[in-house]
Formats: structure tokens, C-alpha cells, sequence
């Protein structure tokens, strides 16, 4: 009972700072919702059982990710974009995306024979730091392997893009 | 989920809720305390006594963008870290294996990053 | 459920008025050190030894007049004290006070709250804590404030990486992401002894992500006049000093609690309230340490900030993550 209360509640702030951060005009207004909005699903990560993923979402997305996009906010000097001049037609391809991703919802969760069944309870290890250690270093070695290569290109597209252009470059 | 262990995470809520009561009341109580004259050059940005020239939030260097960038993806590296680190005792050389060639993958990047000088500040 | 409430918001309540105390009584310990250090006497007017001088400061504060700058970005300007000292806050939840003990015939652990992830948490709140300096400088509109600001976000993400890899080391050599795990693993001896280069590099990338001296480049006076503090007053201002004083007594904390054995201590099984005298203690000498530190270091220069954390304290992190882990595989 408390469960679905909690659920509800946060579900209702998660939706809020969501729609909040879309609204909003000012650039660093709108970050900081999403910053909310990540935390709150930070918690529904918790209450699904994985404080191992709950602790990671803040430490890397409503962390590091989020202050970098703050940074390139305040660096752009784009917190005061006016207007959506240019972006016009993006509003109702956005509208239409988003009526066809909530039709297709309903339209599974209807179709669904009972509304949804409640899933079982996972293992008991399940989300426990060490369980995803063990699964990490043995079921799934090639995408953690695979992960670091990604992180490597990232890092070198990282430094090409930001590089100063140099004297020859200017 | 079972109960117990979300209970771990109800005095972080009432932690949260109780300082941001003192801070609540010590942002309030100087409205009411405090004396309120307000003058023109009372609100200016503060620039050493200068009249405040151009806007404050202007473009910064790209280092910074480049520093968060990198932050994060060595930060993500860290996180695994945590679930390997719990796991050496027991898978051994395995464990020590794979994040050895993790971390080597990883280091070329650390050291091309260097090697472009994205960790010099002065340039 | 609501006894567990009751327990949890009485607790909260006494720890943050116990750092309350601890913060007012700081700011006079660092004056009347720094004077001894300087061979001056420091605050004596206000009660004997200046004991008062605490509660003089806050009551006028409290009288000053708070006012919000005309181009400043009101809401953000008023919040990020708040979202400052929030994080501050949040760290002591998880660090035992003491061992297990009866209070009152009621079987209790001197912690807010024993997270399994503990560890994590602590991580994840760190990270947090970036963003109120970070408003605080872009929300004053003030170029000194600003710049105050993106240094010290810069500064902080920069040490936290070498940080997290000091705690790893931690981790590795306890085995457990449970704060009272690691303070309890430490019986056999403290982790300074056993992890001394993570122990120093959590030292150093601790002195840095609380700004205290000789990282404090982000309120440099002589070139940024106050840093993110510049257009702040009354008690917003004292909310951002509170913040960074706690600061102070949350590093002594977790410096305490990874390194130097927590509330262990001789006789600490048979009479368990000497942990907390203990945990007191430890962190008391932290602090003189950090005080001590201020009094005698110059400031370093930011390219000499950056290049420490990335090219120095980072790779030595890791190595030692990797060493440890090579010693821990072959000795389990």
C-alpha cells in the first residue's frame, strides 16, 4: 500500500518535472528540472529493488552528465534563446510523435488480457552491487569490454572536438 | 520490493525535510528581521565600485566543456569499478584480467587526451 | 512504520543541530588558530575567551539586510544556498557516530541510516553537490561570482574523479560497500596503514572538493573578490559559510571512517559511548589539520589545480586501484 503511494506521488512529481522542464524558456530553469525528473526516477529505481542503478542514475546523469550540459548551457550564453524561430516545424512533428507513442501504449495495454500482470518478485540478489559484479565479469564480458571502446572513442572525439584550432587554424 | 530495505532510505527523507527547515527559516526570518532599502546603485552587480560593463553570463573558454566531457566518461569508468571491486576475492584473475584490459582500452585514450595537451591550462 | 518515522525525523533533528553547534563553534576555533598562528589574540570581546563571538555573528546576520541584486535570477539566487547545504547535509547520514549501543534500554546505532550501497551514496551525493556553487555564481549575474562558479565546478568534477578511485581502493580491501563494513573491517588495523597512498590522495582531492586551502581558488580575493559569496548577505551568506563548515566536518567524518578506523578505539567493545569520543576526537584533529594547512599554505595556481588532478592524482589513483586489486586476488 505505501508502495503504490509512493509510486503515485513520484510518479506525479517525475511527470511534472518533465513537463516542466519542456515548458520552461529559460535554458538553466529547464536543466535543473531535468536534474529533478532524474532523481525521481532515480527513486523509482529504488523502490524497483537496484540501489546499485539508483546510486549510479545520480552519480552519472543527475551528476556528471548534467553539469556538462549546465556548462555548455552557460558557456553558449544560451539560457536567453528567444522564440522558436527556426524550430517551427518541429512542434507538430513532436505532437504527432508523441499522440503515437501514447495510442501505442494504450493500445498494448488494452489489448493486454487481464490490464498488466504483476510481475514476480526478482531473485533476491537481483540489483545487489555484487550480483551485477558477478554477471558483469562473467555472463556479460563483451559489452563491458565493448563499453570501453566506447568510452575510448568518446574521449578521443572529445578531445578533436574541443580542440583549439591551433595557429595554422584561425 | 522487500520493505526492509527501502526503510534504509526514510531517514535520508527526513534528513533532507529537516534541513530544509533550517534553511526555510533562516532565509525567511531576515524579511522580517532585517531592514529593507533598497537604493538603484544598492542593486547593481558589484564590480570593485565600477559601473558594471556588458553582462555577466558571457561565453567561456571550450576547456570546460572539454574537462566536463571528460569527467563523465572517465566517471562512468569508476562505476564499474564498484561492482568489480566486490568481486576480485572471488573471481581472481578473471576479475583482474578484465578489468586490466578495460582499463587498457582506456588508457589510450587517457594518453592521447595528454598528448593533445587537453590537460594543459595554459596555452 | 510510524515509530520508524518518529525515530528517523528525531534523529535527523538532533544531528543537524548537533553540526549546527559544531559549525557555529568552528568559525570561532579557525579565528582564534589562525590568530594564534599569526601571534595575533583573535575574537576575546564577546564572553569569556570570545565564546560568544558565535552567537553575536549569528544575530547579526540575522539583521542585515538581504537583498537580491536587479539583474540576478531571482529564484535560483534565493535556492541555491539551499540546494548548497542540502548535499552538505546529506553525507552525516550515513556515517556511524559510534557502535552499536543501548540508550535508555533501547538497542540503537549511532547512524541515521546503515545504506547498504553506503558507498555509493556517498558518491552519488558528492556528485550532487556541484550544482549550488555552481547556481549560486550564475545566478548572481555578477562576473566575479560567475567565474567563482565554473572554476569551482570545474575544480570539483576534476578531483572527484581520483576520489572515487581512492574509495575504490577502499572498497577493494574491505570488501563491502556498507559504511559500518568498512568501519568494523578496520579492527585489524586502520586503512591508513593499509592504503596509505589512498589515503593521502583522499586527502588532497578532499581539501579540493571542499575548497579549503590550498585549492580555495574559487573565492581568491585578490582576483575574484568573493567568489560566488559576492553578492550574497545576511543569511544567505551564512547558509553558504554553514555549508562550507560542515563541509569541513563531513570530510573529517568520512577521511575518519575510511581511513582512520571510524569510532574504534581501545576499550570501545566494553564501554561503547568512548566511540563516539573517539570518532570526536579523530575528526577534531582533522580539522586542526585543515586549519593548521590554511594557516601555513600559499594558494596554488589553477593550471597547477589541473594538472595535479589529471596528471598526477589520477593515474596514481588508479594505479593503486590496480595494485590492490592484484594483491587482493592473490591473497584471498
Amino acid at each position: 500500500m505505501g508502495e503504490l503511494i509512493a509510486f503515485y506521488l513520484l510518479a506525479g512529481i517525475a511527470v511534472a518535472t518533465a513537463l516542466a522542464m519542456v515548458i520552461t524558456r529559460n535554458a538553466v530553469h529547464s536543466a535543473l528540472f531535468l536534474v529533478l525528473n532524474l532523481v525521481v526516477v532515480a527513486v523509482f529505481y529504488l523502490l524497483l529493488g537496484a540501489p546499485f542503478v539508483a546510486m549510479v542514475q545520480i552519480a552519472v546523469y543527475a551528476g556528471a552528465v548534467m553539469v556538462l550540459f549546465l556548462f555548455v548551457i552557460m558557456m553558449l550564453g544560451a539560457e536567453r534563446v528567444g522564440g522558436t524561430t527556426g524550430l517551427r516545424w518541429q512542434v507538430p512533428l513532436a505532437g504527432a510523435l508523441g499522440a503515437a507513442l501514447i495510442g501505442g501504449t494504450l493500445f498494448a495495454f488494452l489489448r493486454a488480457p487481464a490490464g498488466l500482470a504483476p510481475v514476480g518478485s526478482p531473485p533476491v540478489p537481483f540489483g545487489d552491487p555484487a550480483a551485477i559484479g558477478e554477471r558483469l565479469l562473467t555472463t556479460y564480458v563483451l559489452p563491458f569490454e565493448i563499453t570501453s571502446v566506447l568510452l575510448l572513442i568518446a574521449m578521443i572525439g572529445a578531445v578533436v572536438l574541443a580542440r583549439d584550432s591551433g595557429p595554422e587554424g584561425k | 520490493m522487500p520493505d526492509g530495505i527501502l526503510l534504509e532510505y526514510v531517514p535520508i527523507l527526513t534528513l533532507i525535510l529537516v534541513g530544509l527547515g533550517i534553511g526555510g527559516v533562516a532565509l525567511i526570518a531576515p524579511q522580517l528581521l532585517a531592514p529593507k532599502r533598497p537604493s538603484r546603485r544598492k542593486q547593481l552587480p558589484y564590480e570593485s565600485g565600477m559601473i558594471p560593463i556588458g553582462p555577466a553570463q558571457r561565453r567561456f573558454p571550450v576547456k570546460f566543456y572539454l574537462i566536463a566531457l571528460l569527467f563523465i566518461l572517465f566517471d562512468i569508468e569508476i562505476i564499474f569499478f564498484y561492482p568489480w571491486a566486490l568481486q576480485v576475492r572471488s573471481l581472481k584473475t578473471l576479475a583482474l584480467v578484465e578489468m586490466g584490459l578495460f582499463v587498457l582500452i582506456l588508457l589510450i585514450g587517457y594518453i592521447y587526451a595528454w598528448r593533445k595537451g587537453a590537460f594543459e591550462w595554459e596555452r | 512504520m510510524a515509530p520508524f518515522l518518529v525515530e528517523a525525523a528525531i534523529k535527523s533533528l538532533i544531528l543537524v543541530l548537533l553540526l549546527l553547534t559544531g559549525f557555529a563553534y568552528l568559525t570561532l576555533a579557525e579565528r582564534k588558530l589562525i590568530a594564534d598562528f599569526q601571534a595575533r589574540i583573535g575574537p576575546n570581546r564577546a564572553g569569556p575567551y570570545g565564546l560568544l563571538q558565535p552567537l553575536a555573528d549569528a544575530v547579526k546576520l540575522f539583521f542585515k539586510e538581504d537583498f537580491i541584486p536587479e539583474y540576478a535570477d531571482r529564484v535560483l539566487f534565493v535556492l541555491a544556498p539551499l540546494i548548497t547545504l542540502i548535499p552538505t547535509l546529506l553525507i552525516f547520514a550515513v556515517i556511524p557516530f559510534g557502535p552499536e549501543l543501548t540508550l535508555f534500554g533501547y538497542r540503537t546505532r549511532l547512524q541515521l541510516t546503515d545504506v547498504h550501497v553506503g558507498v555509493l551514496y556517498i558518491v552519488a551525493v558528492t556528485s550532487i553537490s556541484v550544482y549550488g556553487i555552481t547556481l549560486a555564481g550564475w545566478a548572481s549575474n555578477n562576473k566575479y561570482a560567475l567565474l567563482g562558479g565554473i572554476r569551482a565546478s570545474a575544480q570539483m568534477i576534476s578531483y572527484e574523479l581520483a576520489m572515487g578511485l581512492a574509495i575504490v581502493s577502499v572498497v577493494l580491501t574491505t570488501g563491502t560497500l556498507q559504511v559500518s563494513g568498512i568501519v568494523e573491517a578496520q579492527r585489524n588495523g586502520w586503512l591508513i596503514f593499509l592504503q596509505p597512498v589512498a589515503a593521502v590522495i583522499f586527502f588532497i582531492t578532499g581539501l579540493a572538493e571542499i575548497k579549503r586551502a590550498p585549492f580555495d581558488l574559487v573565492e581568491a580575493e585578490q582576483e575574484l573578490t568573493a567568489g560566488y559569496l559576492t553578492e550574497y548577505s545576511s543569511m544567505k551568506f551564512a547558509l553558504f559559510f554553514m555549508s562550507e563548515y560542515v563541509k569541513m566536518i563531513g570530510f573529517g567524518a568520512l577521511m575518519t571512517t575510511f581511513f582512520l578506523g571510524g569510532y574504534l578505539g581501545p576499550f570501545v567493545d566494553l564501554y561503547p559511548g568512548l566511540g563516539v569520543v573517539y570518532f570526536t576526537l579523530k575528526v577534531g584533529f582533522l580539522i586542526f589539520v585543515l586549519i593548521w594547512l590554511r594557516a601555513t599554505l600559499p594558494r596554488i595556481r589553477y593550471d597547477q589545480l589541473m594538472s595535479l588532478g589529471w596528471k598526477v592524482l589520477l593515474p596514481l589513483s588508479l594505479a593503486n586501484v590496480m595494485g590492490t586489486a592484484v594483491v587482493v586476488a592473490l591473497t584471498a
